[in-house]
């Protein structure tokens, strides 16, 4: 057998070299910037600083409001993962029977997945907003006194529903998709052993979308965890107060608000440690048990 | 074609014509945005047309802070522009940097600007000065809480406007009858607390409120008068008596608006876009009021808002035209149509004598509240106060204090956590220095 290779042994160092050097300069120097920085305090301006060691981390686990922030990213990610999941899962069995081919539909669902993340956030803010929006008048004739901004849980609440209504269109098309590959002999064969919708769903359709849910569900809590900057940086407007927030928006209160480069830093290598974590979670743990065909 | 050589020839144009004048240009970073930001380059067009050997060059960054992190991140690249702009909270970043800055005051005698502090109004002069009383930054933006009121509610409750808030107190269940929510605010930390310490002359933080360097200073907010106002307020609010719409300062300002609030804490330069929007009332304002129980008389208040910082490392030629263009700015014209413009006040005791001649006050009767605040009674806490991450201590105390307000805390442990959370930051911040 012939094995397929370069000639020279240069030529591939060379193809690599502007993908390694990206990946260096945007990614491993500032991380080890990052690590760097995490055991010092130091005066923006570069003038001067202090060796503390650990202490970054230490004030950061003895400090209960940042396990209070650690907690409700924990929260906040599981809701909006799993809302985000399972509203477009149940929105795409549900189109997978009657748009079977229709594409101009599907298109029209993706779009609000175009909408940037601080847009969906500013809606969010003119919908929720105290004195005159529509869903606030909406939640009063259920005598639900709705206080965004001022209240922790309403707050929260604006923010994870937000955060939701902007994830599900993309899962649902992936639902969709996935439903649409999953082969029509399977179907009909499942149709003859299992008389119930439902029992055919959880027995057959749904071990079949696992490649298509696992991967989403790795990419909605990245999504939770990260790319909800935007919503919640527009529903708190710079200043959490006594608003929730998640971690990566503490790093950028504390870093880029406050100038508190070390403490930031320790934050980052922390977010830094967890998406490792998640990493190892993914390939290590899950992906041996689902099979992509 | 045609365009690519018009823009050779453009290019070729203007260099020869920088050429022939040998303008030395500098830049300006600041964080108005909207009409402000117009303002600003009014004013800068208005230095560049007034003389041709310097060129001002305004660059909008964004937010406070945006402008601060972008300022930082261009002084260690080595590119920082000769202005920046840094807002109140910030300030003890930028003036901790020694060597970041050039103080304002030896950058205008060194260039033959006449200088003398007390050509500033009162409040305005120290708040961003050293601990010997140098200014450091030049006052730019700058405005005071006051209050302002709806004069057809206080009317309708048959009610003055209150000097204290023990008249206050007295006057909020009339209000309350007559269908208002008596009174809002629009920043906690900003008008409950650090002017607060400035209207009752009480210190704000040890080391001459921080302005002795940030080693071992620490925040006295736990105070028994702190106790009993935010006590007070709660039970405001309890009652009625008092409104709150989250830390959003519109969200507060907006019920006023709307006619719902009968009276609201802002700022001096509200004034402005209030007149803009040509509200169903009458209203006015008056100055901050105080607890009679804690001092006979009110004192004056400082600047919130921004100054303009000389940043180092340019040339001589450079920081002559930074001279120059402050020396345009502080003069009674440019300060002068920046009050009219914008609502904030004039820093300069001439400008304000130019508004009051000109009659501004006569047409805004609440354009003055801001400026006679600051020249009330001075006392030894009324300069400001000089406290490192004060962000984050903002940060604690909307917190802490919205917590008290919704119940999910006492004022006590709030006050409590706010000392500890801020004086942990105060000792980090004193160790970024060492």
């Amino acid at each position: 057998m012939k094995r397929a290779g370069f000639t020279s042994r240069w030529l591939p160092i060379f193809l690599l070299v502007p993908q390694l050097s990206i990946i260096l300069l945007f990614f491993y120097w500032p991380a080890a910037y990052a690590m760097k920085s995490s055991f010092f305090l130091q005066d923006p301006f570069g003038f001067g600083q202090t060796f503390v060691g650990l202490e970054n981390y230490t004030s950061l686990f003895t400090s209960s409001e940042y396990l209070k922030v650690a907690n409700f990213t924990v929260f906040f990610t599981v809701v909006v993962t799993f809302f985000s999941l399972s509203l477009a899962l149940l929105l795409a069995v549900k189109a997978d029977k009657v748009l079977r081919g229709a594409k101009t539909y599907r298109t029209l669902l993706m779009w609000v997945y175009a909408v940037a993340p601080p847009v969906a956030g500013f809606m969010g803010l003119i919908l929720f907003n105290q004195r005159w929006g529509p869903l606030m008048e909406f939640f009063g004739l259920f005598g639900w006194e709705f206080e965004m901004g001022a209240d922790y849980s309403d707050t929260a609440f604006a923010m994870i529903v937000i955060s939701i209504w902007k994830q599900v269109p993309v899962n649902f098309i992936f639902f969709l998709s996935g439903l649409q590959a999953i082969p029509k002999a399977v179907r009909e064969a499942a149709l003859i052993d299992n008389r119930s919708a439902s029992g055919r769903f959880w027995d057959v359709t749904f071990p079949l979308l696992a490649p298509t849910g696992f991967f989403l569900l790795i990419i909605n809590i990245t999504y939770a965890l990260f790319d909800t900057f935007g919503v919640i940086d527009t529903v708190v407007r710079g200043e959490p107060s006594n608003n929730p927030m998640t971690l990566v928006y503490k790093v950028y209160v504390d870093g880029f608000r406050g100038n508190d480069l070390g403490g930031s830093s320790a934050q980052s290598v922390i977010l830094m440690v967890l998406v490792l974590a998640l990493t190892v979670f993914q390939f290590r743990m899950v992906e041996r048990r689902i099979h992509y065909t | 074609m045609n365009t690519m050589k018009f823009t050779a020839a453009a290019t070729a144009f203007a260099l020869l014509g920088s050429a022939a004048f040998a303008e030395t240009e500098i830049t300006w970073w600041h964080a108005m945005g909207g009409n402000l930001g117009e303002t600003v380059n009014k004013i800068a067009e208005g230095f560049n047309a007034s003389q041709d050997e310097y060129k001002i060059t305004p660059v909008f960054k964004g937010s406070y802070e945006e402008t601060l992190t972008a300022g930082i991140a261009a002084f260690r690249a080595g590119e920082q522009p000769n202005i920046m702009q840094v807002f109140d909270a910030g300030s003890a970043t930028v003036i901790g940097a020694q060597g970041a800055t050039v103080p304002v005051q030896d950058l205008l005698s060194e260039n033959g600007v006449d200088f003398d502090i007390n050509d500033y109004i009162p409040g305005v002069r120290y708040f961003y000065s050293g601990s010997d009383g140098k200014m450091i930054g030049m006052p730019f933006n700058s405005s005071s809480p006051v209050m302002y009121y709806n004069a057809d509610a206080l009317a309708k409750a048959g009610v003055e406007v209150p000097s204290t808030y023990e008249e206050f107190e007295a006057i909020a269940p009339a209000l309350k009858d007559a269908g208002y929510i008596p009174l809002v605010q629009t920043h906690l930390p900003w008008e409950f607390v650090e002017n607060f310490h400035s209207r009752h002359n009480l210190p704000f933080a040890t080391n001459d409120n921080g302005y002795e360097g940030a080693e071992g200073t620490k925040i006295l907010i736990n105070s028994d008068e702190m106790k009993m106002h935010f006590t007070k307020v709660k039970e405001w609010l309890d009652e009625g008596y008092f409104g709150f719409f989250g830390t959003g300062w519109s969200d507060n300002q907006s019920q006023f608006e709307a006619g719902n609030a009968a009276m609201y804490i802002g700022s001096s330069g509200d004034f402005g876009g209030l007149t803009a929007k040509d509200l169903p009332f009458e209203w006015a304002s008056s100055y901050l009021p105080y607890w009679s129980s804690i001092t006979e008389e009110g004192y004056q208040t400082f600047i919130g808002g921004a100054a303009l910082f000389a940043m180092a490392g340019k040339s001589a030629e450079e920081n002559k035209a930074t001279a120059e263009f402050f020396a345009y700015l502080t003069s009674p014209e440019v300060q002068y149509m920046w009050h009219r413009e914008t609502g904030y006040v004039p820093v300069t005791t001439a400008a304000y004598e130019l508004a009051k001649s000109d009659g501004h006050y006569d047409r805004f009767p609440a354009a003055e509240t801001g400026p006679k605040q600051l020249m009330l009674t001075a006392g030894e806490n009324t300069k400001g106060y000089r406290m490192g991450f004060y962000v984050q201590i903002r940060d604690v105390e909307n917190r802490e204090i919205a917590r008290v307000l919704s119940g999910e805390t006492t004022v006590e442990e709030a006050l409590k956590t706010i000392e500890e959370e801020g004086n942990a930051l105060l000792a980090r911040f004193a160790k970024t220095q060492g």
